[in-house]
């Protein structure tokens, strides 16, 4: 029988070069291959960076691969380091969490720049990818809105009709619909359980109760739409209730 | 034949630690950029300017996104607005603000052109979901 070289990766025996019999490899041949390997895998701890690097830091501006480091702005910009080490910690991304320095009052940043802008500000949850294999996604336009206009993302990017638009992980990857900012200047798509953050039981629950107390018959299972406006919602933060 | 060395486990074991090397090679490094850090450069360097670097983490301190994209007209996606300096001079884009009363103004050059020569346009350190960056 001839093994696959899938199957032969799968055999630890052979995929660590050791003889079945769980003794390393002995001879020049094994000493050679075990530092070719360890050789082989430095760059990729390297690249992975050591577990002490995993805390915050910041590239000084000097050092950060797009500025010019013989001009004048690298002197005079304020640092990254110095600005964000100061707001609430995060693992990615800046590695600010953006929406608890907002609400801590970290930063305060300005809503408009001319009086007349109407400022807009919408509350309502919504269930998302209901019918979908990963957790729901709760969505609070009220997160949202504090940063974002709702021409931002309607209704280019999504129709504000609920479960109008098919919204696609695929899509979202390529940049596209959530991926416009998710990956590019809002937490990246590698923090999954951020949006996929309610299990499905609760969410079919939350809508059945509510389709309760309405006294309307709950979606039967087949019927289950992808999206839904959530019934409970998180209440406006209070700069928005003035 | 399990137990022995044949060729074709050497050639496994070689080939297994060149995938290791390779895939190390190409794996993405930790990109130096700030997350959200924009290079403009589709005009500055054919203009005998340094790229722009904008970045996002400094402005979003200071400014929700819909200041600039809302309100300021700043579209979503990098490389769909076409930011000319005569815009700017003339209160449009950054130069809302750029004026030297909200921020500095056009005469400091260097402190937005502070780009390498020959950078891309586009977003920087970002994630290995290219983001928006495919334009």
């Amino acid at each position: 029988m001839r093994l696959s070289p899938f199957a032969r990766q799968r055999n630890p025996a052979s995929q660590l070069a050791l003889p079945p019999d769980g003794r390393r490899p002995v001879g020049r041949a094994g000493t050679k291959l075990r530092l070719a390997m360890r050789i082989a895998l430095l760059p990729a701890i390297a690249a992975m960076g050591w577990p002490a690097a995993a805390q915050q830091q910041w590239q000084p501006l000097a050092k950060d691969g797009l500025r010019d480091p013989a001009g004048p702005a690298v002197n005079v910009l304020q640092q990254p380091g110095e600005a964000l080490s100061r707001l609430a910690p995060d693992s990615a991304g800046n590695q600010v969490r953006w929406v608890k320095a907002l609400e801590q009052g970290q930063i305060n940043p300005r809503s408009n720049l001319k009086a007349e802008t109407k400022v807009q500000y919408y509350d309502k949850d919504m269930l998302l990818n209901l019918k979908g294999g990963m957790p729901v996604v709760r969505f609070s336009h009220g997160i949202h809105t504090k940063w974002l206009d709702c021409s931002n993302c309607h209704e280019h990017l999504f129709k504000k009709q609920a479960a109008a638009t098919k919204i696609s992980m695929f899509l979202i990857l390529q940049g596209e619909q959530c991926g416009v900012c998710h990956g590019a200047v809002a937490f990246p798509l590698t923090e999954c359980s951020r949006c996929h953050n309610t299990k499905r039981a609760d969410a079919l629950m939350d809508l059945e109760r509510d389709a309760q107390e309405k006294g309307i018959a709950p979606p039967a299972p087949g019927t289950l739409p992808t999206a839904a406006v959530a019934p409970t919602t998180r209440p406006a933060p209070a700069e928005f209730g003035k | 034949m399990s137990h022995g060395r044949t060729r074709a486990d050497r050639r496994y074991r070689w080939l297994s630690a060149a995938v290791v090397a390779l895939a190390a090679t190409i794996a993405p490094r930790p990109a130096p950029a700030e997350y959200g850090d924009v290079v403009l450069n589709r005009f500055a360097e054919k203009e005998g300017m340094r790229p722009v670097v904008f970045p996002h983490w400094f402005h979003r301190i200071r400014f929700r996104c819909k200041v600039c994209h809302f309100e300021l007209g700043f579209k979503m996606r990098a490389g769909s607005n076409e930011v000319k300096m005569n815009d700017i001079i003339e209160g449009r884009f950054c130069g809302m603000c750029h004026d030297g009363e909200t921020a500095w103004s056009v005469e400091n050059c260097d402190l937005c052109h502070s780009g390498k020569a020959g950078l891309p346009p586009g977003i920087f350190g970002g994630h290995e979901t290219l983001g928006p960056g495919r334009w």
